[in-house]
């Protein structure tokens, strides 16, 4: 169903959102960076940004969370689970990659058993999203089966048109929340959505690549070259928005203490390391075939899904021009 | 013009190295690359706008054990170089620097020369900075940073692009006994920046690389920048010539810094 909505009714849609108990998670803009932050009030929010520094994925996957704690006792133990008590929470302003993003990370988060603690946070999230009017080089969203209007993951997805937004309301959780506040829309323009959208190219096809790759395994060469200037730094996989390789960590204070899950990446070389002093994957060249592969190769074979949205962040972020995008096209 | 492609080129065709460190036209701006044999040359430029530091890939053991190694080497490189050297961590007789003029510089004597003749690139920007916190009260000061590293979230990139931090174990990679927890929080973080800064004592080149790569932004040159100054105000001079800061004890040191 579409909708039309004006800039000054959407900041007073957000306001009574925020008002009525709900926290919004949104793209503020400090200096030359633009990152999602909790806001106090809708002002704060900037919409100027082609992409923001990291995804908005720490939303369901915090880069630090308690699993439970623990209480030692003369000669017993007692753990207390816990389950995420997260506020009903709205994600305003994420990009149609972001919004899909969470397709691949709640597949792996569902993969054999389903994890509590991404299921309820992703449970009393809301995202509405908004449609790219702009691009750089280095996204391309539209070689991993994606788009500037998508409106996959998105629960409603607004397109900027002349004074307002056209408004996509996508799941029955965006139908709800605009009813709510149904006196703020209006009855949506013929337009042609497409024209408003930013044009990106597209590099690649994405199931050609997943093909190519199933048989480069054992390429070491290839590997190599592709990986030398890699500083194996974990850059490209935290601003990721459906990276979600994390370690367990141990808070201990002695008699309790709490287990905690905190952000990974498979380019450290401590990832894969064995207590046994093995490394299965010791070379940066071995790790960066895991984050191609994984992305491109496993995750479409094993969850039907493709591990990466074309956001660009990673080759934003890495200090050496790791461009994935270049390294998928020239492989 | 320092003709950089050439002079790599020429070196492999005279068989005297297997790898050169060079930089090539990248997405924005120029990128680190290497070239393993003379046509690989072709791509190498330096000039002012290569950034980052390439001394960070001498110390790679799987990029260039056991090899002669070419290297483009910018201003503060080289200092990095001349420390990797007295670190014990080059050989002389496996390099082949070149500096941005060009010129090659065969020995540590000639990289330190070229260095005290040359003026020592001047930031401006990171002065005006560091002049702003420092002219901060210490609770304004501790705000700044507490707001500023508790965006950190532990991707290590400003060590992974340091050429001094070459450890292969870094402190916050032990874990018996576990120093430092490595879960990304504000204290956490914090604790990883200064035991950062403490290790870059009288061994940091200025070069701002840390904070460069750095995805969220926090100027964490601004601490090895401290860290350098006091260096230079309690121990003085050219701090290359003597002992590290952080491992040479004299019992005559001034201790009036610690408290």
């Amino acid at each position: 169903m579409n909708k039309y909505i004006s800039k000054q009714s959407l900041t007073n849609f957000l306001a009574k959102i925020k008002e009525d108990g709900k926290r919004i998670f949104a793209p503020v803009a400090k200096g030359s960076k633009t990152d999602f932050e909790w806001i106090e009030s809708v002002n704060e929010i900037s919409l100027e940004h082609i992409q923001t520094t990291q995804s908005a994925k720490s939303i369901t996957f915090p880069r630090t969370e308690k699993l439970f704690s623990y209480k030692k006792t003369e000669g017993d133990i007692t753990l207390q689970d816990y389950t995420p008590n997260q506020l009903e929470t709205v994600v305003f302003g994420i990009h149609p990659c972001d919004a899909a993003g969470f397709r691949p990370l709640g597949s792996i988060f569902n993969w054999d058993t389903p994890d509590k603690h991404y299921n309820e946070r992703k449970k009393q999230t809301i995202l509405i999203s908004v449609s790219c009017t702009q691009c750089d080089e280095y996204c391309f969203c539209t070689s991993v089966n994606g788009s500037p209007g998508n409106t996959e993951g998105s629960d409603i997805l607004l397109t900027p048109i002349k004074e307002g937004y056209l408004a996509e309301i996508i799941t029955d959780r965006g139908k709800e929340l605009t009813d709510q506040y149904g006196n703020l829309f209006e009855p949506a323009p013929e337009i042609d959505k497409e024209e408003y959208l930013a044009k990106v190219p597209v590099h690649f096809n994405v199931n050609e690549i997943t093909e190519k790759l199933s048989g480069l395994f054992n390429n070491e060469e290839l590997w190599k070259k592709q990986s030398e200037r890699c500083l194996g730094c974990g850059a490209c996989a935290f601003v990721c928005p459906t990276c979600a390789c994390f370690d367990i960590q141990e808070n201990d204070k002695g008699n309790s203490g709490e287990r905690l899950r905190c952000w990974d990446s498979c380019g450290f070389s401590l990832f894969t390391l064995h207590t046994s002093g093995h490394n299965p994957r010791s070379t940066q060249s071995q790790r960066w075939r895991q984050r191609l592969m994984h992305k491109f190769s496993y995750m479409p074979d094993r969850l039907s899904v493709v591990g990466c949205t074309g956001c660009g962040r990673c080759s934003r972020a890495c200090p050496v021009d790791m461009n994935i995008c270049e390294q998928l096209t020239t492989i | 013009m320092n003709n950089i492609a050439e002079k790599a080129k020429a070196l492999f065709d005279r068989n005297e190295i297997d790898i050169f460190i060079g930089y090539e036209k990248g997405t924005r701006s120029p990128r680190p690359s290497f070239a393993s044999n003379a046509e690989e040359t072709n791509r190498l430029i330096f000039d002012e706008t290569c950034s980052g530091n390439l001394a960070v890939y001498l110390t790679r053991k799987d990029l260039v054990g056991g090899k002669k190694v070419g290297i483009a080497a910018s201003y503060h490189a080289l200092i990095n170089i001349a420390q990797l050297f007295k670190e014990n961590q080059l050989k002389e007789e496996n390099l082949y620097i070149f500096n941005i003029a060009g010129k090659q510089l065969a020995s540590v004597e000639e990289i330190r020369q070229y260095l005290s003749e040359t003026p020592f690139p001047s930031n401006p920007g990171v002065i005006e900075l560091y002049n702003k916190i420092e002219a901060m009260s210490r609770e304004e000061r501790w705000k700044f940073w507490s707001d500023e590293l508790s965006k950190c979230f532990k991707c290590y990139a400003c060590r992974s692009a340091c050429p001094m931090c070459y450890c292969t174990q870094c402190i916050v990679e032990v874990n018996r006994p576990q120093w430092i927890q490595p879960w990304a929080s504000p204290l956490n973080n914090m604790e990883w920046q200064i035991n950062r800064v403490m290790h870059m004592s009288g061994r940091c080149s200025g070069c701002g690389a840390c904070s460069a790569v750095c995805p969220v932004g926090i100027p964490i040159h601004l601490l090895t920048h401290k860290v350098w100054a006091a260096s230079m105000e309690h121990f003085g001079g050219e701090v290359t010539d003597k002992g590290s800061t952080l491992s040479t004890f004299k019992p005559d040191d001034k201790e009036s810094f610690i408290l």
